[in-house]
């Protein structure tokens, strides 16, 4: 895992220093919180409805054993004594005062952590697939190349005014496990004649206007990655629209140049900004490569896993995955427990997920885009004894990538856009699906939940997507199926008229009891709605 | 025409348009929306590039400012409109290296903002050496 060097921490030292000295200045009164606010933003500091939210970033989703019970601390200390797992792999924590922000930052920094360019319109917090390192399925780690990103982008002084923020994916796999091509600049790690390179999909988003990123460049060499991004990012803060914040995205600007338009623009700025030396050399890329080099794992270990108890059978079923090292496992733990809420985790959960990695996974752990957990490295022999450890503290449900396994934005419970609540409806669709031997039938489903046009919860990405919005003052919720954030990449369709809060769980088990009649063998739910089209399913829901 | 007039005994801005018609001036004005590039057969007559900042958000100056140095210009380069303590840092390190702000701002505040940052991860138009220049020699 990345160490900072005293560059690193210095950097972070300098922001801590500033943020409390712009603190300071507004309690004092000395700014307006007309001033203060684009201040406190970069600092990933919200204002919501209740109180102050802060976003902690957790780059391309990596984190140790003390920085994760930092995390537990934080949300002790400061915090009604949970915090909240985000789509974008970072932390939130929902009830923070400002006069302890200045603190938590310090904190923070103690173990190599920080909240910058968590919000605003600048390049936020670089996001990966949460096995990277561990995947059997992945050419290369690619976090060093999220690293050298995320120091490239911070605090960068041409675009920390972009017309809109800015979120990068990097992924080194075919199977996209971070909704790379819903970014704004999605770059996946390919190979070609033998030599890495990077392939460039820019202007995906999600948001009122969702897209899908077109490929702009197939295959960048490595040497140039960074001074490639540069220029795509130039010619989007050049020319990328800033007279109306819902055309803001650098989608809006592809979409209306057209992708071969902006790709003959971004050639020729990167004809020039390659001139200027800005890439690293190969060094700086050893040298950050070298310390997300694999752990040092027990080459000799099992690879049979005792399968006596039912109940851990059935979690290493859905719930463990392939390493690339034989012997080796990566757990996820999912944060969806029955009636829980999707994303939160207490304090003595996230100790208990600190202690589990530092004794079983070399001390790493992983936030992924599904608000779960991961331990990367696990030996086989070692599954039970974490899967009991787990089980005992509400986390080992079995659900991952089942119907319980919904991504659900804060919603109205908490933010100050929101339409309708995301979370109760959740609660009530994975009450509704309790059974688990009903959601081992239905499948790889993913279900997720906005509770407004914003889209923090990815529902275009959703087999099945809902959607909160304001019908004449009182809730409703409209049903989008078909979409998918990984590879096979699509955004989902609406299926027509809303519906209440218990109505939409009625649909929806309409859906998946439409889907269940009409699969065919080893159909997955979205397979099935490819084959067979909205219609059927229209016809399931409104009869 | 329109022209942004400034310290005594300075020549006026005049407009990019005014500029490329009736290019004697030696100062021209950059609207956020106008093409830097537009200036970059002439750099070597200019001494002075305004570029505005219509508001702080705008960031499209920051580009017009790289856009110039790394195009050669040397002369004074200016950043006018709502220059704000907080974001005169990157400007300087866009290559900007004279302030005209709407709204005066404190000058200790400024030396602290300018100060504020040891090195830099990312070269700009300063000069900086980036941090990884740093770490490899
Ligand atoms: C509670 C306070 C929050 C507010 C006020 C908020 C606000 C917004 C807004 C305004 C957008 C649309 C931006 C645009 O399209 O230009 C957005 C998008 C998004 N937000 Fe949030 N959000 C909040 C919480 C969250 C949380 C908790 C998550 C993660 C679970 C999240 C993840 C995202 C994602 C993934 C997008 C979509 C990005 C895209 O369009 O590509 N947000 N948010
Ligand atoms: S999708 Fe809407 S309701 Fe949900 S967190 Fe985002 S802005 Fe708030």
């Amino acid at each position: 895992m990345y160490k900072y060097d005293e560059y690193d921490q210095q950097m972070v030292d300098a922001r801590v220093a500033e943020f409390a000295d712009q603190v300071k200045r507004r309690l004092a009164g000395e700014i307006t919180e007309d001033q203060f606010k684009p201040l406190r933003l970069m600092n990933g500091l919200y204002l919501q409805l209740h109180a102050y939210m802060l976003r902690v970033a957790v780059p391309y989703g990596t984190l140790d054993g003390r920085q994760m019970r930092m995390l537990a601390h934080i949300a002790r200390k400061y915090d009604r004594d949970y915090g909240h797992f985000t789509t974008r792999q970072n932390i939130q924590y929902n009830w923070i005062k400002l006069e302890d922000a200045p603190a938590i930052l310090a904190d923070l920094a103690s173990v190599e952590m920080h909240a910058i360019q968590t919000s605003g319109n600048c390049i936020r917090n670089i996001s990966s697939d949460q096995w990277a390192g561990a995947a059997a399925d992945e050419l290369t780690d690619p976090r060093p190349w999220a690293e050298l990103l995320r120091q490239w982008s911070s605090f960068h002084p041409e675009f920390s005014y972009l017309p809109r923020k800015f979120k990068i994916a990097v992924i080194a796999a075919e199977e996209d496990r971070a909704a790379m091509r819903l970014h704004d600049i999605g770059i996946q790690i390919v190979e070609k004649d033998g030599v890495h390179g990077a392939a460039f999909y820019v202007g995906g988003g999600m948001g009122r206007t969702p897209m899908i990123a077109p490929l702009i460049k197939d295959f960048v060499p490595l040497d140039d990655l960074l001074s490639y991004t540069e220029a795509c990012l130039r010619v989007y803060n050049r020319y990328g629209r800033r007279d109306n914040i819902y055309k803001a995205r650098i989608k809006i600007l592809i979409h209306e140049l057209g992708a071969d338009e902006y790709r003959r623009q971004v050639e020729e700025e990167f004809a020039h900004v390659k001139s200027l030396g800005i890439d690293p050399p190969k060094a700086e890329y050893d040298r950050i490569a070298a310390q997300f080099a694999m752990p040092s794992l027990d080459l000799s270990a099992s690879d049979e896993i005792d399968r006596t108890d039912p109940d851990f059978a059935v979690w290493v079923d859905q719930n463990v995955a392939a390493h690339k090292v034989p012997g080796h496992a990566i757990v996820n733990i999912s944060l969806k427990p029955l009636g829980g809420i999707p994303g939160d985790a207490s304090s003595a959960q996230i100790d208990l997920m600190a202690d589990l990695a530092e004794k079983f996974s070399h001390d790493e752990l992983r936030v992924t885009h599904a608000q779960n957990i991961v331990l990367p490295h696990v030996r086989k022999a070692d599954l039970f004894a974490i899967w009991q450890a787990l089980d005992a503290a509400d986390l080992a449900t079995p659900n991952l990538d089942l119907i319980s396994d919904i991504i659900a934005c804060p919603g109205l419970d908490y933010c100050s856009l929101a339409n309708a609540r995301s979370i109760p409806v959740a609660q009530k669709i994975a009450q509704r699906f309790s059974d688990p031997a009903r959601q081992r039938d239905l499948g790889e489903l993913k279900l997720k939940i906005s509770g407004c046009i914003n889209a923090c919860g990815h529902h275009h990405a959703g087999h099945i997507g809902i959607l909160g919005v304001d019908r004449k003052g009182t809730e409703n919720y409209q049903l989008l199926l078909g979409g998918s954030g990984a590879e096979d990449v699509s955004l989902g369709t609406i299926t027509g008229p809303g519906f209440d809060e218990d109505g939409i769980v009625d649909a929806i088990e309409r859906v998946t009891d439409k889907y269940l009649a009409e699969r065919t063998d080893g159909e997955r739910f979205v397979d099935t709605y490819r084959r067979v089209g909205m219609a059927p399913f229209k016809e399931a829901i409104y009869g | 025409m329109v022209e942004h007039l400034q310290a005594d005994g300075e020549e006026p801005c005049v407009t990019l348009d005014a500029f490329l018609e009736q290019s004697n001036a030696t100062a021209v004005r950059l609207e956020s929306d106008e093409d830097a590039r537009a200036l970059i057969p002439y750099l070597d007559r200019l001494k002075l590039i305004e570029v505005a900042f219509p508001k702080f958000r705008d960031g499209r100056g920051y580009s017009s400012a790289r856009i110039l140095r790394e195009a050669g210009y040397t002369g004074e380069l200016r950043a006018q409109g709502d220059v704000l303590v907080d974001q005169i840092g990157y400007m300087k390190r866009c290559g900007f290296d004279s302030f005209a702000p709407e709204k005066d701002l404190n000058p200790a505040d400024v030396e602290a903002a300018l100060s504020r940052w040891p090195e830099h991860y990312q070269a700009a138009a300063d000069g900086a050496v980036p941090i990884w220049k740093l770490r490899h020699g």
